[in-house]
């Protein structure tokens, strides 16, 4: 039966990992995400798992065994944070190109320099156009479904391409968090047997990967990476109803809160959900009409709906827990604003840039995001980006 | 070890109308080294020559599974294929037995690849990684590496009034792989066919990781005829340039001893990219090159001789 524990996020990963039992795994170490490897390693050392488990040298051999491994036929898992992502950037294209179903965890971390090792979303965020899936978790529970999920929808013959699934550093992988896992039994009925197209290991059947492609082929190769990602829209979707009936948990692309008579809303990404759903609570009190929309799936990014989601907000505040600089705001905010410019009345958009390098962000800062809202609700305008919560 | 006659025999898994240019080390190397294998093999290569020359989309060359990835990491990635294995293997996923083999040019083995190399070295996976050495980075026009020999001239340690080629000596891959500790590591030449072979025999054969470097040699960067390409090869081991060696569970054996060395100025003479150093006032270096051949071959004949291993493996 399924039953309630209490883990760090990052155990969490770990043990769906141990249900899933993958074929290959090849990790390096960094933090934040070096629990997950940790607590995978144990398993492998106990014989809980049947994983060859590589211990690679650095995050680009990570990336790169994977690679080998998924096109040699195995269903792989591997984990990252932060430099460790940023090393493996060149892998991470080439493992969409050739269609490889690996799924990653990365515990969003903040880039150097100058070097720190707490949250934010500048590590996924600086790999959102490498042709991976992205599916951003708010706390435990749904670090733990997603992982599980990501390995379906990873491996959809109309999708094959790798997943990343993302939890914030230290508030979601490091504070023990209480929620539910599903039985071993359902979880590898769920996920099924790996099927592997044109693998490296069908002696009888050799194919060549990793071709040479020059102006008359890449284009097209590159036009059917989007397509696959474009259709991953909907085998996200059948697969969240497909989870919602195993585990009565049940995931969109984004999930709204207080927001259908809302006038004013914001736009987050992560555990900083459950810090805005709570002053949202407390804004409402005070007879606010605010509300907030949560995005899970950031790539492909789920623009249609959020556009009708927003669409009848006289404001909305899009949350960056990254900078794009040089840029009008940050990723959000850019991604959310196109995706309301084709309505005919669109909500007034400001974009905040939030807890950089880890930076707390409480409900205060939330306050402040939705008081600039109305004003702006009222007509006046605000220069995007705001720096929430920075000394100057 | 197999007969002329038995390979002749043996399937060519690298097929011809590939695009090397001709006189090219490369192909010949991977040609032989498969040779060795003997058993259903998955090849990988790191972006090189080789790599861009047998898999121009849609065509391959490859007549036998071959993936390749990128520039440093064509031991991490073979090293990944060779893990699923062993993983399906154990599960009765896969019956057959394969092999697994990696090839990287100088600059994406003893340069850019070096600690993917070492990392995979070091793992022990059951694999064989195999440099075909040519000195340079070829595919992107004759830059230097650290295999490049010393006093060559190259695009970017070009010969000048000032400066006369490179100017530092070839780095010792063999050596440092073997401190590694793996069962099998080997010099040859593609000049020495029989024994190359069967290195790659024995290398595929072992239990473990095992490294082979290749000497491979390149008309377009040595600046020489097309037809040379095994005069040169075998010039380079006469002279002692490049000694045949292996060292099989930490014992360093020669595989091939002349009586007298052969000037190194033989070697150089007929390549291009050492032609500054036959011109008048640079007698000196000539001399100085010599002497660095003939100690390093000195050295590895007296590791060879003391019979004992340096470092054991396992």
């Amino acid at each position: 039966m399924a039953r309630t524990v209490a883990m760090t996020g990052n155990i969490g990963c770990a043990y769906a990992m141990k249900q899933i039992n993958p074929d290959v795994v090849a990790a390096y170490p960094i933090t934040p995400q070096t629990t997950i490897v940790e607590e995978f390693a144990n398993y492998v050392a106990n014989g809980e798992v049947d994983t060859e488990y590589i211990n690679v040298e650095s995050e680009h051999s990570a990336m790169s065994a994977c690679i080998g491994a998924s096109a040699a036929g195995s269903r792989v898992m591997t984990a990252t944070s932060s430099q460790g992502l940023a090393y493996m950037w060149e892998q991470l294209y080439i493992a969409s190109a050739m269609r490889l179903p690996i799924v990653m965890h990365n515990v969003n971390r903040a880039l150097s320099g100058p070097i720190n090792i707490h949250c934010d979303h500048s590590d996924s965020m600086g790999a959102r156009d490498a042709g991976w899936v992205q599916l951003f978790s708010e706390n435990a529970q749904e670090a733990y479904d997603n992982t599980i999920m990501a390995i379906r929808i990873a491996e959809d013959p109309s999708v094959r391409l790798p997943v990343m699934v993302l939890l914030d550093g230290f508030i979601v992988s490091h504070a023990i968090d209480r929620f539910d896992l599903l039985d071993h039994a359902v979880v590898r009925e769920f996920v099924g047997e790996h099927r592997p197209v044109n693998p490296l290991l069908d002696l009888d059947n050799p194919v060549t990967l990793g071709s040479f492609s020059l102006p008359p082929y890449y284009f097209e190769q590159k036009r059917q990476l989007r397509a696959a990602l474009d259709a991953a829209r909907q085998v996200v979707k059948e697969v969240f109803d497909a989870y919602a009936a195993i585990s009565g948990r049940r995931y969109d692309f984004f999930e709204t809160y207080r927001l259908d008579d809302a006038e004013v809303g914001m736009v987050v990404l992560g555990s900083t959900a459950g810090t805005a759903r709570y002053a949202v609570d407390v804004l409402r009190e005070k007879g606010v009409k605010v509300g907030l929309l949560k995005l899970r799936l950031f790539r492909p990014f789920p623009a249609r709906g959020v556009a009708r989601a927003l669409s009848h907000l006289k404001a909305v505040g899009v949350m960056d827990r990254s900078d794009s600089f040089g840029a009008e705001g940050g990723p959000v905010y850019t991604e959310t604003k196109s995706a309301l410019y084709d309505l005919d009345k669109k909500p007034a958009v400001v974009g905040y840039i939030y807890g950089l390098g880890g930076r707390d962000t409480g409900p205060t800062q939330i306050e402040r995001v939705v008081e600039d809202l109305i004003n702006v609700a009222g007509g006046e305008t605000i220069k995007s980006p705001v720096y929430l919560g920075i000394k100057e | 070890m197999a007969s002329l006659k038995e390979l002749t025999h043996r399937p060519d898994l690298l097929t011809g109308g590939h695009r090397l240019c001709a006189g090219c080390g490369a192909s010949i190397a991977v040609r032989q080294v498969l040779l060795g294998a003997n058993a259903p093999v998955v090849a990988c290569s790191a972006t090189s020559c080789l790599e861009v020359s047998t898999t121009p989309y849609p065509y391959s060359a490859w007549k036998t599974p071959f993936i390749h990835n990128a520039f440093e990491n064509a031991a991490a990635t073979i090293a990944g294929v060779e893990a699923a294995y062993r993983a399906l293997k154990r599960k009765g996923k896969i019956d057959k037995d394969v092999k697994f083999v990696a090839f990287g040019g100088d600059g994406g083995t003893y340069d850019i690849g070096l600690q993917s190399l070492s990392g995979a070295m070091e793992r022990g996976h059951n694999m064989v990684y195999v440099c075909y050495d040519n000195g340079a980075y070829m595919n992107t026009g004759i830059q230097r590496s650290s295999a490049t020999p010393f006093g060559a001239s190259t695009t970017t340690s070009p010969a000048g009034k000032m400066v006369p080629g490179k100017l530092q000596w070839r780095k010792d891959l063999a050596a440092i792989v073997a401190d590694h500790c793996v069962p099998y590591v080997a010099q040859a030449s593609v000049s020495h066919w029989k024994d190359l072979v069967e290195k790659a025999e024995k290398a595929f054969a072992v239990d473990g990781p095992a490294f082979l470097n290749v000497l491979a040699p390149c008309p377009r960067g040595w600046r020489f005829p097309n037809e040379k390409t095994i005069e040169l090869a075998k010039l380079a081991v006469q002279t002692g340039y490049w000694p045949l060696f292996e060292v099989e569970d930490g014992v360093w054996r020669l595989s091939f001893k002349p009586k007298d060395l052969k000037p190194i100025a033989e070697w150089l003479k007929l390549q291009g990219r050492f032609k500054h150093l036959f011109k008048p006032g640079k007698e000196t270096l000539l001399e100085e090159y010599q002497r660095l051949v003939s100690n390093k071959w000195q050295r590895l004949v007296e590791r060879c001789e003391a019979g004992q291993p340096s470092l054991v493996s396992g």
